[in-house]
């Protein structure tokens, strides 16, 4: 093969590694670089906030200010300059928030129908997809689909911007509540110069008519996305959420310092899911996100329930614990996770299950896979306060490794206050076993695929929770996400 | 169709194959016989291309092609399928999607294309009524928690399937009740032709009464050691390996 022919090659494959590598050419709008308090004031005004959240915004500024970046999480990385990065681009066509799909600049359509989401509804109602989605492109949401048929049955799916300007109450009595704004470092940075993200209202004894989702795209370069999501369910009402995350290909590392936060009142349900693909950066380690989110539910009302499913391949740095504070009597919490970190990718993921109230229940399922030369951490903790009578805790967590460069950590953390209340914890570790891999390649299956396959049984407790939808496209990921790991 | 020559087999520097040459001409089913450790799963293994079975010396070809020197799924898409003594269980992969994925991945190494879901479905269909099997074994995960019986009958189902070029069905009696393994043969005679090559390897006459060998092998200390007709699976049975053992020391 001629150079040329063989650098052609080389692109085509590391495109197919990452099929979400592109970048899209449109016009941006930036915030000056840096962080400070005119950033802060800029970001505010540009989302014309009101003045209290603007205040907020800046006290949050002030206590990061003080604060110091954790560094408990077992994750290597050069120390980040946040001087030198920027913190809001919107793409310029969207400056006058569009009113409706047939508004959005179409540059952006086409870059959400490359990634696979059609944003048109008769499209999505065309394909088997009963699904709304929230697409938010940098720092801005864009637009957000089927408001109208939620509306109807008095759902509230918005941009977190827009909820701001229409349902300020709500966003006033919720925001922080679950995530305080100085909970840790980056809750704080997040709380300071957070852009967009999603806003989800659904009133009492409503079940949720479909899907809903937000798919998190960064786009411009040396930006960081900080979005903050807020799903309030009143007293009997469900919803299934999704998120799903996407980034060019860069050289440099990009930051994604995301908030979320889940109530939920009595006998209410959030399923929540998460589909992460940020960019994880080449088999060297070069460039990727470093994505740390805090995710955090509280199940305030008695009987009510939140699930936490996560399917994290991407990025090159993982530093998430999505928790639930099991306040409520009888309240349950969730957490299925699977974990992929291949090549110089990190992981340091997990959850924590507080228990407060009496009787909640807990369980935690945990797949982490590791490859080439990462490093896969589970963190756990589970807390069982004096108030948690008979609470229940089920942990088992699982590791793989593929091939022997790679690690697997455990960090599981027990508190127990209660005597009445039970942890049960299980762990393996294990490696991707030889036997399963020649038994499928005898049977024509090639290597790469025999391991995707085995992984993907491996994983299969967690995927099977994911909606219909998505499993299908999760379990590709798996695939595409452990390419190179082999051979 | 396959020819194997003075092969020689290590695994961890262990030599378990000596110099073992054996040809099946397309269309014969032979049959291996031997005792206990003498090699009979090492060499289907190593024809397989099994990790750590290491050929030191000698040859195997497949239709001509040279097996050694290949990944264990190109000599499945050359067409060779080894039903294991022991089936592998792949926790969470259910039975369906193992057999479409593999049929699929054989197909098109074929250059035939992949079968469209109903197809398959109706394919598969079809091979389970052969086999007496209840299409709920496949939506559990392969193999596991299967008995005996059951894994056995799981092989013959995917070997069906496959339709291969030459097959090495490694104890797959062992296991079977009466009937199954009735069944089983039946399974595998249907697949006789003038095409296709069998190795069958059994401890027991009982099968080669369903399923008549051209030629019967003993296999002895990693080596061939004596070949016959089916009687020779008879006085086998009847007598032991000490005859065949006793001439081997001598
Ligand atoms: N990994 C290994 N390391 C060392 N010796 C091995 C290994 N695997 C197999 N052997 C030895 O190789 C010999 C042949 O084993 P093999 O499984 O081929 O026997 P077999 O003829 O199939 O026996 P059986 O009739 O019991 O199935 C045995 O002595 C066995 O202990
Ligand atoms: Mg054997």
């Amino acid at each position: 093969m001629s150079a040329t022919a063989e650098t052609v090659a080389d692109v085509e494959r590391l495109n197919e590694k990452y099929k979400y590598g592109f970048v899209t050419d449109i016009e941006a709008e930036y915030a000056p670089k840096g962080l400070s308090e005119d950033t802060v004031r800029f970001i505010s005004a540009k989302k014309n906030e009101p003045e209290w959240l603007l205040e907020w915004r800046l006290e949050a500024y002030r206590r990061w200010l003080e604060m110091k970046e954790p560094d408990w999480g077992k994750l290597r990385y050069p120390p980040i300059d946040y001087e030198d990065a920027y913190y809001y681009s919107a793409p310029k066509s969207n400056e006058n928030a569009p009113e409706s799909l047939d508004d959005v600049d179409p540059e952006l359509l086409r870059t959400y129908e490359k990634l696979g989401i059609p944003l048109r509804e008769q499209e999505m109602l065309a394909g088997v997809k009963n699904i709304a989605v929230d697409v938010v492109f940098d720092s801005v949401s864009v637009a957000t689909t089927f408001k109208k048929k939620l509306a109807e049955a008095g759902v509230i799916f918005s941009s977190i911007s827009e909820a701001i300007q229409e349902h300020p109450e709500l966003i006033r009595k919720y925001m922080g509540a679950v995530v305080p704004r100085d909970d840790n470092y980056f809750a704080a940075l997040n709380s300071a110069v957070f852009t967009d993200g999603s806003f989800v209202y659904i009133p009492k004894g409503v079940k949720c008519p479909m899907e809903l989702s937000t798919y998190f795209r960064i786009n411009a370069e040396n930006t960081g996305q900080f979005e903050r999501t807020l799903i309030i369910a009143e007293e009997g009402s469900y919803v299934s959420y999704l998120e799903g995350c996407t980034a060019p290909m860069r050289d440099e590392n990009q930051l994604h310092a995301a908030v979320v936060e889940l109530v939920t009142h009595a006998d209410a349900e959030i399923k929540y899911s998460t589909v992460q693909n940020w960019y994880p950066g080449d088999e060297n380690g070069v460039g990727g996100i470093y994505n740390f989110v805090t995710k955090r539910a509280l199940c305030a009302g008695d009987r009510s329930k939140v699930s936490w499913t996560q399917v994290e391949t991407g990025s090159a740095i993982t530093w998430k614990y999505p928790s639930c504070i099991l306040q409520g009597d009888d309240s349950q919490g969730e957490f299925y996770s699977v974990a992929i970190a291949n090549n110089m990718q990190q992981a340091d993921t997990g959850t924590k299950m507080i228990h407060m109230g009496k009787r909640t229940r807990s369980r935690i399922i945990s797949k982490g896979i590791s490859a080439g030369k990462a490093q896969n951490s589970y963190r756990g903790l589970v807390k069982m306060l004096p108030t948690a009578e008979k609470a229940r805790n089920y942990t088992q967590c699982d590791s793989l490794l593929i091939g022997d460069q790679c690690g697997a950590h455990t960090f599981p953390y027990i508190e127990s206050q209660n005597r009445s209340a039970r942890v049960e914890h299980e762990a393996t570790t294990s490696k991707i076993s030889e036997d399963q891999l020649f038994y499928c390649r005898q049977r024509g299956i090639g290597e790469e695929e025999a391991v995707a396959l085995v992984v993907n049984g491996f994983c299969r407790e967690v995927l099977q929770q994911l909606p219909m939808e998505f499993a299908v496209e999760a379990q590709k990921l798996v695939s595409i996400s452990l390419e190179g790991s082999v051979g | 169709m396959l020819e194997i020559n003075n092969l020689h087999v290590d695994i961890d520097g262990k030599q378990i194959i000596n110099g073992l040459t054996l040809t099946v001409p397309a269309g014969e089913v032979h049959a291996v016989m031997g005792p206990n450790g003498s090699g009979k799963s090492t060499l289907s293994y190593t024809l397989a291309g099994r990790d750590g079975y290491e050929a030191t010396d000698g040859t195997a070809t497949l239709g001509g092609a040279d097996l050694l020197g290949l990944d264990p799924e190109e000599r499945a898409a050359l067409g060779l399928f080894l039903a294991f003594q022991y089936p592998v269980e792949i926790p969470g992969v259910a039975g369906m999607t193992f057999v479409k994925t593999a049929l699929n991945a054989v197909r098109t190494a074929r250059g035939e294309g992949e079968l469209s879901a109903l197809d398959f479905l109706k394919l598969v269909r079809a091979h389970l009524k052969d086999l007496g099997i209840d299409e709920a074994m496949l939506k559990r995960p392969v193999n596991a928690g299967f008995s005996g019986g059951e894994k056995k009958r799981n092989e013959v189902l995917q070997m069906a399937l496959l339709e291969p070029k030459f097959c090495i069905l490694d104890e797959t009696d062992s296991g079977l009740d009466i009937d199954a393994l009735k069944i089983v043969a039946d399974g595998v005679n249907r697949m006789r032709g003038p095409e296709r090559g069998m190795l069958v390897i059994t401890h027991y006459q009982r099968l080669l009464d369903y399923i008549k060998p051209d030629k019967v092998h003993v296999l002895a200390k990693g080596r061939i050691v004596k070949t016959g007709g089916p009687e020779l699976a008879l006085e086998l049975e009847e007598k032991g390996y000490g005859d065949v053992l006793a001439g081997l020391a001598a």
